[in-house]
């Protein structure tokens, strides 16, 4: 059997709905239960306002990096502009609120459906664009709605931004609804890539000719990954907004904050994988947070303890600089595991394994 | 009548520029299939560099030049050598990993750029800056005018390396079969890391000679990037008759569009044209071309 | 009528023609082979059926409706199924998974599906490397995973591009007895080849092609013993002398 030298790249989607029974499905069905089991619990347990706070994010993170998997990791389309839809799944809510007087909640729904409005005649155009090129169409596409949203001021009050009453006080309610579309976001996801629309995205993935010759309409399917992605994102941002109570262009239609995330969660975690924008959702949310808060007050916590000036003047660059230690990040992740964490687990258990043996040899 | 041409006479004069930005980054993708997402921010680090070189320094702008041009002609070396490179050795699942990548390294120089200098507008004031020069009732703007002549100077100069000197030839042959092209004795990894020297090296020029016309800040790679981008496209991958096309094309739209539309909608303008032109004209003007 | 022909085939790529004028018909359960020299127009043929180009001037006609430039899927979808002459296989899926994929073509449920995968690929003898990931497969199990796969879609024309071609004798037995498996499920073929041996064992009638231009069609034996044929592919001494 000939083998491929090199890392692998294989994701085996379907590994696990195919039926048999193996060792490796029941704990896969295990993990993500439990996991979920606690994420329950969480806001019970934990009262802090700060880190349930995180833990919102993190489940919005999961939508958005499962909506981007579907339409990269699984088709093979890579967006570079998922902002579009959230940003236009938070105006949707804020605007609802702000100029039809309706709870932003229903916007939770419609906030999708209006992404979808976006992504329909953009795929419906761009999809004939090949790799690369249909990545640059959404970045552009991600410049074109942030332009939109600025520059029409008449409907989005431009740069000024929407602010809206939010609904509670607590934060614990939004927790539980962010949780629910967490959930159900993966789980649906699970159905579709186990179903005949996921071997559809997969196969135009893998080789798009090949899908048209097995009578696989590809610009049909698509738009209809483009579409679930659309709608998945456009319900984070809606839920972002009701969240926030404020939103802007430069914040839900950036390209750095939103769009590039988005792709890290998906990247960092695992491409085409149905845990892995999970794993990137935590991993890039601590990161993140990680960096902003220079080591989660590691430094400033040494200036006091020292009362060093230096250290508080170094503490303040490294907090200045995380955008820096971000951007680094990408780098070097990009370099090291570009399957993610979940894609390059192999790899990584071996690296660490092997860095063990040496440990205990030595 | 006299708007107009001065509008023509901007457009033209910025799109020369243009060009030189363009040219690099369709060196980059048409011969490496990169694309570049901090082609930029390279162009950011040369103005500060620029910067540095005026105010600390006391050198002039078009004698920073030979300063800047070869320092970023190493930083692109380094970056395509150390980064870009070892991602064509990994099969991953996307191949956008390595537009990723660019960004990252983009997103870095940006902030190392903000570490440094901080975020406050800088600019460059010589002697030359603000005067113009008439020709009828057109003002020609001296700094302008003067890069624009240098840019057109260093396309030509490009030309010939490209048609004329072996190393051209190497980057051209990598460019249309980079196994061809190993297989008659090119070296495609250290051609890959040259031609993206070359690129920054190029953009680093633009930098520089625009410096006394715009404000500097770190944030303004961005637009930069993607006006890269328009052109490059405008003109077709790896074309660089093409870049000039482009470059000449989005300077005019700006102008004309700054003039008749209104300043906030520049950006706008040129994203529009890249829409268009990506699905209207995706061979851009390359076929009508040798280089 | 026949179950499928093409009529006045023309294809202009810039000023060459690379098919010109070329007509045939598929009787219902006959194999047709497409001879013809390497670059003689017969993988552009199969390009114009499927419709990855749009021929010229010509018409495609198949169970008496015209189904020239419909969509490449819609055209699999009506019964027209086809192999590439450069394999395609949906490398990073398993071979069952490459084959479930084309039958949902034809079944709506996953279960459906992998029945009917498993039943394809134990007809191409293949089911012993189902789990295998396709990349990983050799020139001649991927040359097998190509038909597996089509035939998954339950076509009634089948279009096969240079299947023979890379194998070794072993493999080469397989093939042709795979293809005759598939001709006596009914499926009708046209099969391109340049190998003789193949050709001539398994054609009912044969039309041959050079420089896009139809020189000869007729029985197997017919078409080995024509001048031009003889001509297209040694030359014309040969021709001559025989």
């Amino acid at each position: 059997m000939a083998e491929t030298s090199g890392q692998k790249a294989d994701c085996r989607p379907f590994a696990s709905t195919h039926g048999e029974k193996n060792q490796k499905m029941t704990v896969k069905r295990i993990l993500p239960l439990g996991l979920l089991f606690v994420l329950i619990l969480f806001p019970l347990m934990v009262r802090d306002d700060y880190q349930q706070h995180l833990m919102i994010l993190v489940l919005m993170w999961v939508v958005i990096g499962s909506g981007w998997n579907v339409i990269a990791g699984y088709t093979g389309q890579v967006s570079f502009g998922d902002a579009a839809f959230f940003g236009t799944g938070a105006y949707t809510a804020g605007l609802f609120a702000y100029k039809l007087g309706i709870s932003a909640w229903w916007a939770m729904a419609f906030g999708g459906v209006m992404a979808m409005a976006v992504a329909l005649p953009f795929g419906w155009i761009c999809f004939r664009l090949k790799g690369a090129y249909f990545a640059l169409a959404t970045l552009a596409l991600n410049e074109v709605m942030r332009h939109v949203a600025t520059l029409w001021e008449s409907l989005t009050d431009g740069m000024v931004g929407i602010l809206i009453m939010q609904t509670f006080v607590s934060k614990v309610p939004y927790y539980y609804i962010a949780l629910a579309l967490a959930a159900v976001s993966v789980l649906s996801i699970e159905m579709i890539m186990g179903s005949k629309w996921g071997y559809y995205f997969v196969s135009i993935r893998e080789d798009e000719d090949a899908a048209e010759s097995l009578g696989i309409d590809t610009h049909f399917y698509k738009m209809v990954s483009l579409n679930i992605a659309a709608f998945l994102t456009g319900m984070a941002g809606s839920l972002y907004m009701n969240y926030m109570g404020f939103i802007d262009p430069e914040v839900v239609f950036s390209l750095h904050d939103i769009s590039i995330m988005a792709i890290l969660v998906g990247i960092v975690g695992g491409v085409g994988t149905l845990y892995g924008p999970v794993v990137g959702a935590f991993v890039m949310v601590a990161v993140h947070e990680f960096f902003r808060t220079g080591f989660f007050g590691f430094f400033n916590t040494l200036a006091v303890l020292t009362g060093s000036d230096v250290v508080h003047v170094v503490a303040g660059y490294v907090m200045q600089a995380h955008v820096l230690g971000f951007g680094i990040l990408v780098v070097v992740v990009i370099l090291l595991l570009p399957n993610g964490i979940v894609g390059d687990w192999e790899k990584m258990m071996g690296t660490l394994s092997s860095v063990r043996k040496k440990g205990m040899a030595g | 009548m006299e708007v107009f041409l001065q509008t023509l006479v901007a457009g033209i004069l910025k799109g020369g520029l243009y060009s030189l930005i363009g040219i690099g980054m369709t060196l980059i993708m048409g011969v490496m299939g990169i694309i570049n997402l901090a082609h930029g921010q390279l162009m950011m680090v040369a103005m500060y560099v620029t910067f540095v070189c005026f105010h600390y320094l006391g050198i002039d702008p078009y004698l920073a030049l030979f300063i800047s041009a070869p320092l970023l002609f190493v930083l692109g070396m380094v970056i395509q050598k150390y980064t870009l490179n070892p991602l064509m050795e990994v099969e991953s699942l996307l191949p956008e990993n390595q537009v990723l990548m660019t960004v990252g390294i983009g997103m870095v120089l940006t902030e190392i750029a903000r570490f440094v200098f901080g975020s406050d507008y800088r600019s460059l004031k010589t002697s030359y800056s603000s005067s113009a020069f008439y020709l009828g009732e057109i003002s020609f703007s001296v700094a302008l005018t003067a890069a624009f002549f240098l840019a057109v100077a260093f396309t030509v100069f490009m030309f010939w390396f490209l048609l004329k000197t072996d190393m051209g030839r190497s980057i051209r042959a990598v460019g249309q079969d980079k196994d061809a092209a190993s297989l008659m004795g090119v070296n495609p990894r250290r051609i890959t890391i040259i031609t993206f020297g070359i690129g920054a090296a190029l953009v680093a020029v633009a930098g520089t000679l625009l410096m006394p016309l715009y404000y500097l800040f770190p944030d303004i790679g961005g637009p930069f990037t993607r006006k890269a981008f328009v052109i490059t496209i405008l003109g077709g991958l790896g074309s660089t008759v093409g870049a000039i096309f482009g470059g000449v094309t989005l300077g005019l739209a700006e102008s004309f569009g700054a003039t008749y539309i209104g300043m906030a909608y520049d950006d706008m303008i040129g994203l529009l044209i890249f829409l268009l032109v990506l699905l209207f004209l995706p061979g851009g003007f390359k076929r009508l071309t040798k280089i | 009528m026949s179950l499928f022909e093409v009529r006045g085939l023309v294809k202009h790529f810039g000023g060459l023609a690379a098919v010109n004028n070329v007509s045939f018909k598929v009787h219902k359960g006959e194999i047709l082979g497409l001879i013809g020299p390497n670059g003689s127009g017969k993988t552009t043929i199969f390009n114009l059926i499927s419709n990855y180009h749009r021929p010229t001037r010509g018409t495609i006609h198949f169970k008496g409706r015209n189904i020239t430039g419909l969509k490449t899927h819609r055209i699999s979808r009506l019964g027209i199924g086809r192999t590439f002459q450069i394999v395609k296989p949906l490398g990073r899926m398993t071979v069952l998974d490459n084959v479930i994929a084309a039958a949902f073509a034809k079944v709506a449920t996953k279960a459906q599906a992998r029945d009917l995968a498993l039943e394809t690929l134990a007809f191409c003898s293949f089911e012993h490397r189902k789990e295998v990931l396709a990349k990983t497969l050799s020139i001649g199990e991927r040359k097998r995973l190509e038909i597996a796969r089509v035939m998954a879609t339950q076509p009634e024309l089948l279009l096969l591009d240079e299947t023979a071609a890379g194998l070794n004798p072993l493999e080469l037995e397989g093939a042709i007895e795979l293809i005759k498996k598939i001709r006596d499920k009914g499926v009708s073929i046209i099969i391109v080849e340049h190998i003789m041996k193949v050709m001539m064992t398994i054609s009912d009638r044969i039309h041959a092609i050079s420089f896009g231009e139809t020189i000869a069609e007729g029985t197997p034996h017919e078409v080995a013993n024509n001048a031009a044929v003889i001509e297209a592919y040694l030359g014309k001494e040969y021709a001559e002398g025989s």
